[in-house]
Order: structure tokens, then sequence, then C-alpha cells
């Protein structure tokens, strides 16, 4: 496994954005550190002694990977923290990124029913108490199954790919990671934020998932390095936890001079020194990813930053948690605005062209069709722009000769793709529903149980 | 407004509320400082025979975070000279006209050491002596405390020297380490004390330290039993209370009981004097918070008195005492069942699973249609708040096969969301008492019992 470039380890180092006196400020106020601080274990504990420990917990049917809530947060009541881990992670085996990144308010602390008197159990961070505690002593709490001579191909070392590795290791397959980036983790290692999620982190569970017998490969791609015929031809199932793609192109004259939101976050957590930030940065897009850069801007000194959304405040696709937090980071929006052209002198950008947009009838997607207000261009003066309007389809389904349901994998009840022996989860298979790391996990978890029973039949069949 | 002033056994106090001879009534500058905020009165911490006392001498009980629930102890009687502590009691009485001193003892059992502080105790001009029979540790390995408090012919012995020699009232403190409360409390009847005080610390092992496997304190690498108080205790402290003050021979020399154990809130208080207590001590409350609860005590008692028209204490002592009942007096037709208001209902499915693994199965989790659900019926793929919240399914009594047990009703933690009804069980009033002596085989036969069962349709599975 790829060590860690020098870059991610000095990244708490001093930032250095230029002299100004708000980016000064701005950086002794905020900065890049993770937003929530650990609870103290006098904290987690009267915290776990509120939790009424239900029955059939509902917090425990909204995790997708149906952690037995009550049951770790009672091992934290009674400080027996390795067991509470083990209840997180025999459900969910990334629950440290989990408790950290996790939309917790529509999951379970959404669902707590505390939230009767309105303080839902802070069930994220004493998930992240209890798996802090395994991973700061280096306690490894499962180990490879007994080997059942079955391989298995993981493809992404995301959140997806990690979950099914992970599952079939203890399962006792010999599986074999192949991830195209230098670092595991996907989303987790290059693209969440490091407010919510530090490198490290992602870095530790994989290297965990390692030690699980899982043989992971960084650098190798598939379809470039590897193809899926080999694959299917040297190992007994090929599991695809490919994500998304890059982001889409906006489409308007100037873009070459536009950031792209996906690298601006990846650059903020491994290089965030080497970023310059603009005084009037404006972030296209309204979704999660668009806040979360802008929070980046925000924080890594922008005078003023603004979201720019082409629908009004009811459409945005950002979790209500997530816009109160961008509010508070002081992040401005402007809503039913299109940018139409980026205006550049010299190739630096002075501005963006907009036009106002109005609401229609609802598309395809059951939100107001936002359409364009004729004669309402205006402009506004800019110095930054970054795109973060999500994620293109997943890439290479096509090359791969894949079958597709709306741009995404299809796959059947148990994550099987129209390939034999080939099977997908994660991201790429989000047809519908908000994609989240936890979802993935799951569906790394359940394919990996699905490819287990496959490989089972497959032996009664060879047998008879 | 109420008044709360009392006259106990001849010794009068502006409340019922008196500091118990303990840790906060060690010196007569810690006694001035309580009377400052407001306390009635104080029992001196026991004075007597010398003693040396140890470090670590308190151990504590801690439930979920809340501390002290209880304390434990080895602390002996006083440690500092008796001329001192009896000249403070002189200073503080001089001080503080209004307010109960009352000086707790224990000496050696014998009628000249009893006689000797008797007459010292009275020189300082205290209103009172409590007989302290009750240490159950150290002072009971000589001899003292508790190792008189649990034989009644000690007990009535020591009491009738101490009553030879007084001429202010005497108090009898009982010892709940024994079997049954009252016949010590009547050997102090018979001795002719004044009044008993009930009750003094419970033997008790606080616990054992998981990383050292030393016994909890932890005294130089040993540790024994010490005495319990505290909030914990106060269940078992009511039941002495409660039993004494229904004696009828306890009744009979109308001896006033002074009730102590776990008194921490002005509700304590008036359950102990409901229960028949007709003056209040306090320690551990006190040890944990200071002497400045006295006056959420006073005034909670106070307005809570006003709301139920008690003038005086007088009036609320014993209240309650007729209400206690041996089983076999009970109505075995009296019938209640749980009943779950859907509105009040958070749905943590406490009730359903205390009934359904240790009662009597008979709550059902019912979803939006009426019809009866597992717990857990959900796919593995389902999630999110709204899967989680919208179609939870309602806690749902099925009243014919309730046995009204109140277990729903004790584990719910909401107030007021599950109550138990009372329902016509269709059948006469009948105690055990008058059915044993209508059928006597009824008790004694399964067969009889069954027939019984059928002929008055009751039905448990
Ligand atoms: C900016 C941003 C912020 C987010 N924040 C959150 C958040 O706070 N909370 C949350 O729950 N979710 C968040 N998400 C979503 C979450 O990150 C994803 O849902 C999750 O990572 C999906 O996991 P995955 O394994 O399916 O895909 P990914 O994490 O995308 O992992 C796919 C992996 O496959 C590798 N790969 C791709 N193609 C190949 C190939 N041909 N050969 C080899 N390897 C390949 C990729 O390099 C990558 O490592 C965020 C997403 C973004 C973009
Ligand atoms: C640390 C400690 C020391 C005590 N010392 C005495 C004592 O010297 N004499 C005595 O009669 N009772 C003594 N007691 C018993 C208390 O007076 C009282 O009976 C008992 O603590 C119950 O009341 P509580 O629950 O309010 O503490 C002591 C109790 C404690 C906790
Ligand atoms: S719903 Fe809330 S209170 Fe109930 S078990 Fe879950 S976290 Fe605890
Ligand atoms: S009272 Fe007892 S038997 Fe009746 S519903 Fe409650 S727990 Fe069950
Ligand atoms: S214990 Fe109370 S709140 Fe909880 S489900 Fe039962 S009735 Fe509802």
């Amino acid at each position: 496994m790829s060590r860690l470039p020098e870059a991610a380890v000095t990244r708490r180092g001093r930032l250095n954005y230029g002299k100004r006196s708000v980016k000064e400020e701005n950086r002794q106020t905020g900065g890049l550190g993770e937003v929530l601080p650990p609870l103290s274990a006098h904290e987690a504990r009267v915290e776990a002694y509120r939790c009424l420990y239900c029955y059939d917990a509902p917090c425990t049917h909204a995790c997708p990977t149906h952690i037995d809530v009550p049951g770790f947060i009672k091992k934290i009541a009674t400080g027996n923290l390795r067991g509470s881990a083990r209840t997180i992670m025999e459900a969910n085996i990334l629950g440290a990124t989990c408790a950290r990144v996790c939309p917790v308010e529509e999951l379970c602390e959404g669902a707590c029913v505390l939230n009767a008197e309105g303080r839902p159990i802070m069930i994220g961070r004493l998930q992240r108490h209890a798996t802090d505690h395994l991973f700061e002593r280096g306690i490894r709490l499962f180990r490879p199954g007994r080997p059942t001579g079955r391989r298995v191909a993981v493809v992404g070392a995301g959140p997806a790919g990690l979950a099914c590795a992970a599952e079939l290791g203890r399962l006792g397959h010999a599986v074999t990671l192949f991830e195209k980036r230098p670092l595991p983790g996907g989303l987790s290692t290059y693209g969440i934020i490091v407010l919510r999620e530090p490198v490290e982190v992602a870095l530790a569970e994989a290297e965990m998932i390692a030690e699980l017998g899982v043989d992971i490969r960084t650098d190798t791609e598939l379809g470039r390095d590897v193809t899926l015929e080999a694959l299917r031809e040297e190992y007994d199932a090929v599991f695809l936890g490919i994500g998304l793609g890059g982001s889409p192109d906006l489409g308007i004259p100037g873009e070459e001079l536009v950031e792209d939101g996906l690298a601006w976050i990846e650059r903020s957590k491994f290089e965030p020194e080497k970023m310059t930030v603009g005084d009037e940065v404006y972030v296209i897009g309204a979704g999660n990813t668009a806040i979360d850069a802008a929070t980046i801007a925000r924080r890594l000194g922008a005078e003023r930053v603004t979201i720019l959304y082409r629908r009004s405040e009811r459409e945005m696709p950002a979790y209500r948690h997530e816009y109160a937090f961008a509010r508070k980071e002081g992040i401005d929006f402007r809503f039913l605005t299109q940018p139409v052209r980026i205006l550049a002198t010299d190739g630096r950008i002075t501005g963006i062209e907009c036009v106002r947009m109005r609401l229609g009838k609802a598309d395809a997607s059951g939100r107001a069709a936002p359409e364009p207000v004729s004669g309402s261009e205006f402009t506004l003066p800019a110095d930054q722009v970054i795109k973060a309007i999500g994620q293109k389809k997943p890439e290479l389904l096509a090359d791969l000769g894949l079958a597709t349901e709306k741009g995404y994998v299809r796959v059947d009840e148990a994550y099987r793709t129209s390939i034999e022996k080939v099977y997908a989860g994660g991201d790429c298979i989000r047809a519908v529903g908000a994609a989240s790391t936890v979802m993935a996990v799951q569906d790394g978890k359940l394919a990996a149980r699905a490819i287990d029973a496959d490989l089972g039949l497959a032996t009664a069949a060879a047998a008879e | 407004m109420a008044d709360l002033s009392i006259d106990f056994a001849g010794i009068k106090s502006p409340n019922p509320f008196w500091l118990a001879s303990a840790p906060p009534t060690n010196s007569g500058a810690q006694i001035h400082k309580a009377f400052e905020a407001g306390w009635g009165g104080a029992v001196w911490k026991t004075i007597g025979a010398p003693v040396l006392n140890v470090s670590n001498r308190y151990g504590a009980w801690h439930y979920n975070g809340h501390k002290m629930l209880a304390i434990n102890n080895v602390e002996l009687i006083s440690d500092r000279p008796l001329e001192v502590n009896l000249r403070e009691m002189a200073e503080v009485k001089r001080a503080w006209p209004d307010r109960a001193v009352i000086a707790s003892a224990m000496v050696e059992s014998k009628p000249e050491a009893w006689r000797d502080i008797v007459r010292r105790i009275e020189d300082t001009g205290a209103d009172g002596i409590e007989l302290n029979y009750g240490c159950p540790h150290g002072m009971s390995e000589r001899g003292m405390g508790s190792a008189v408090g649990q034989v009644p012919e000690y007990c009535e012995q020591i009491t009738r020297w101490v009553m030879e020699a007084a001429s202010i009232p005497v108090i009898v403190k009982l010892t709940p380490n024994v079997t049954d409360i009252v016949p010590p409390a009547r050997a102090a009847a018979r001795a002719g004390a004044n009044a008993v005080s009930l009750i003094n610390t419970i033997n008790s092992i606080i616990g054992v330290d998981l990383d050292s496997l030393e016994i909890i304190p932890n005294i130089g690498g040993k540790g024994g039993h010490g005495g319990y108080a505290g909030p914990a205790v106060k269940p078992i402290a009511l039941n002495m209370l409660s039993a004494v003050a229904r004696d009828p021979e306890i009744r009979e020399a109308g001896l006033p009981i002074s009730g102590m154990g776990g008194i921490e809130t002005w509700r304590d208080a008036a359950e102990f004097l409901l229960l028949g207590a007709g003056s209040l001590q306090v320690c551990t409350s006190v040890m944990h918070y200071g002497f400045r609860i006295i006056e959420d005590l006073v005034e909670g008692l106070s307005s809570w008195m006003d709301d139920k028209g008690f003038a005086t204490i007088a009036d609320v002592v014993g209240r309650s005492v007729h209400r206690i009942s041996d089983f076999k007096d009970f109505d075995l037709s009296f019938r209640a069942v749980a009943r779950i208001d859907p509105e009040k209902c958070i749905r943590c499915d406490l009730c359903y699973i205390a009934c359904n693994d240790t009662a009597h199965q008979c709550i059902d989790l019912v979803d939006g249609e009426g019809r009866k659900v597992a717990p857990g019926s959900y796919g593995p793929r389902a999630n999110g708040k709204e899967a989680a919240t919208a179609d939870r399914p309602l806690p749902v009594v099925r009243e014919a096969d309730c046995v009204g047990c109140r277990l729903c009703y004790n584990v719910c933690p909401i107030d007021g969301c599950i109550t138990m009804a009372e329902v016509p069980s269709g059948r006469p009033p009948v105690t055990w008492a008058e059915l044993t002596a209508a059928r006597p085989e009824v008790g004694s036969d399964w067969e009889a019992m069954k027939r019984y069962r059928q002929e008055n349709g009751i039905d448990i599975h």
C-alpha cells in the first residue's frame, strides 16, 4: 500500500495565503481542522447515559448499515469501548469514517425518539468516541476468515469497495483490491473536506482492511492496467465500486478559467498551503459539494463567498443542516441566478455574467424547472469561480459492456450486474436516492454476502 | 402559610429538619453555619468513648453518572476531645436558643459511663440526648453501637441506665442491621425512652476496584463493611419507619419517631412525615451539597402543605400509616390494566420488551392499519429517518391478557404516558385471609385453586 504523501502529513503545518488581515483572522478562527471536537470521556459517558436503550430502536432502523445503536451506546456507558467499537464495526467496517461524515440529521439522529424533546442523542459523536478509541490504540478486532480458496477482485477502494473487500476477507475469500489512485479511501480520502474527516482516518481504515488479508493495489486502473475479461478469468467474482466520474462541464464561455470543485477540495486535503484564494469568490451549484467547496474558500480566507444557484432555496439539493452550517460560516447565497459567461482580462477572472431565472413547471425530478428571464442579464464582479455541480455518471460502463439504468450500473437485488460473476455497488449503482458513504458501505457489505452465497451455490452445484 | 415548627418529645424546633449525627455536625462552627442557613436542629456528631479514625473512610455508590446515590463509611464517633465537643455544644446552644441541639452519645456498656456522659451533656444545656445504638462498624467490634442495638435486652438495659440519670428527653437511635426493627424499638419503649430515631447506616461493601482488585475504599490495602446511607436507602428506611409507626406497643407508648435515611428533597421529607416521622434528620445529601439544601426542603414542604391544606406538621405526621397493610388483606379482586397514551408515546418500545421478555407478553406492536407487526420487520436496505419514524408501530396493550403487573408503567420514560387504569374485575372483593378462611383448601391444593379460578373466571396463562 502506498504511504501517505508528504503533503498530507504537513497539511496541519502553518498555512500561508498572503498577508491580508481578514485572511489571517479567518485562519485563526476557522482553519481546516475537524469542526467537531472529539467528546471527552466524561461527555461521552454522560451522553451515553441519556440514551434510553430503545428496543427495536428507530435509530438502528434509520442507519443504512443498521448498527445496533443502543447496543453500542450502552457499552460506552459501561466503559466497554472495545465492545462498543465491535458492535459498530460488525455492521459498518467504516464506522470511524461514517461517525464523521454521515448526515446523521437525516439518518440515526433524525430518527432518535428523543427528538420528541428536541435533544436527540449525539450518535455520530459517540460512534466516533468508540471507534477512535480503537484506532488510537491500534486495536484490531477482526481477523481474516478461514481460507475458502476462492478469489475475488474488487475494483475501486472507495467505501463500497473497501466494505466489500473487508466482508469478503472476513468470510475467508482471498481479495485483491484494484484502485487507480495512489491512495485508497475513494472520496473519503480525496473528496470529503478535512473539516469533517481528516485523511488519516480513511487511510487507517484502509490499513485495517489490508490486514484482513486484502491485497490493495493502488495506481492500478481497470480499463488501463487490467481488463474486466482478465479479472473474470482470474477471479471467482468481481465487484465494481468505481464511484462516479469527474465534474461535468458548465458549457459556458470562459469555463477553462473556472476551478473544478472536486479538485479544489482534493487540494485542500493535501496541499492547502499551495492554494490561492480570491477575495470575491463564487461557487456555482447548491449541493453539498458546493457548500463544501465554499466552506473551504471561506476558511482559506476569501473575503466573500457566494453560492450561485439557478433554482430557489426550496429546491436546493443540499441538506438543510448543511445549508444552516454554510450560513453560519458566513457564506452568501444568490438564488434564481444562472451564470452564462465568465468575464476575464489577460486570463484573469474579472466577473461573471448571469441571467435571472424564474421557476416554471415541474421537471422530471419533480422540482420546478428554472427558466431564464429574457433581458435580465447582469454582471457580478468576481476574481475566482468554482464549479461544484455534482459528479458525472460513472465512466467506463459502455466500454465494459455493462447494462445501465439512467446511466448507472444496473444491478439486481443481489448486486449482480448484467455480466456473469460481476457485481457492483456504491455510487455507481445509485440511480435513485442520495449517494452517501454509509449507503456505499451497506452495498459493499451486502454484495460481499451475496457473492459469498453465490460462491457457495457454485460449490454445491459443482459437487453434484 | 403552614406552620413547620415541631415539638418532638419536648424538643422544640422551628422546622422539622435536623442535621443527623454525622460529619455535618462535627463541630460548633459547622452547626453555627447550618443554623444560619436555616436548619431547625442538629444532632451532634456522636461523642463518648475515645477513638481514632482512618483515611479513605468514605466510599460511594454512583449510578449512571449520578454521583453518590449512597455513601458508605467506616467513620467512628467523634475523634475530637470530649471537652472540646461539650464546650462547643454549650456555646451553640447559648447562641441558638430556638434551635434543637441534641447530643448523640455512645460509651462503654457500663452504668457509670452512661451516667457520667448524661450528666456532662446536661451541663451544656442541650435539648436532648440521642443514644447511638446503630454504628455498624468499629464501635460494634468494641461492644457498642449496633452490638447494642441488635440485642433488645442490651438496648433496654442501657436505656434504663440512661433514663435513671437523664432529665432531658432521650431518643434511642436504632440500627437497621436487624431482621425486624420492632423488637429493639419496643425495648426502648419499655425502658421509658422518650422517642426513637431510625435508621442508622446499613452494613455494606461498596465495591471492588477492577484495576487493583482492592476493596473500595482502599484503606492501606484493606477494606471492610461500612455503613450505607443516602438516597438509595430511602425505601428501606420508609419500611422500617412504618413498621415501627404501626406497631401497637409503640403506638400505645405514644413514642414519637425521628425519621432519616435517604432524605434529600422535601418530597422525601413529606413521605417520611406521612409514614409517621415526627422530626426528620438528614446527613448524606448535606454531605453531597452542603447546608444550603435546607432552603428548598423548607420551602418545598411548606408549599406542598399549603396546597394540601395542612396547617401544621402534626396534621401530616402518620397520615398514610393506616394504608400500610399486609398482603393477606389486599383485595384479590382489585384489577388494573396498563393503558398507553398514543399521543404521549415516543415509541421507545421499552414497555414492549419489558412485557414480552419478563412480564405477560400482552403488548403488541401495531402499525397504522391496526395490524400486528414483528419488531425489526424492515429489510436490510430500509433506512432514513422518514422510513424509521413514519411507519414506526405503536405499542398497544391487549387488556384482556394484561395482569396489571405495572412493569411497563415503571419502565416508560415519559411521565403520564402509561397509566394503570382501574377496571372492574366483575368479582366481589375478597382478601386472601377471607378466602382461605372460607375455603382453606384453596391455599393448599392446586386442584381446589383451579376450581376456584374457574368459578370466578380467573384465567392466567
Ligand atoms: C465533495 C463530496 C463530499 C461528500 N461528502 C459526503 C459526506 O459528508 N457524507 C457522505 O456520506 N457522503 C459524502 N459524499 C458522498 C460519498 O463520498 C460517496 O457517496 C461515497 O464515497 C461513495 O463511495 P463509492 O465507494 O461508491 O465511490 P468513491 O468513494 O467514489 O470510490 C470509488 C473508487 O473507485 C476508484 N476507481 C474509479 N474508477 C476506477 C477504475 N477504473 N479502476 C480502479 N479504480 C477506480 C476511484 O479512484 C475511487 O477510489 C461526498 C461526495 C463528494 C463528491
Ligand atoms: C460518614 C457518616 C458518619 C456517620 N456518623 C454517625 C455517628 O457518629 N453517629 C450516628 O448516630 N450516626 C452516624 N451516621 C449515620 C447518620 O446519622 C444517619 O443515620 C444515616 O446516614 C442515614 O441518613 P442519610 O441517608 O440522610 O445519610 C453517620 C453517617 C455517615 C454517612
Ligand atoms: S432512538 Fe435515541 S434514545 Fe433510542 S436507542 Fe436510539 S439513540 Fe438511544
Ligand atoms: S402491566 Fe404488566 S402485563 Fe400489563 S402490559 Fe404492562 S408489563 Fe404487560
Ligand atoms: S415505554 Fe412509554 S414511551 Fe416507550 S413505547 Fe412504551 S408507552 Fe411508548
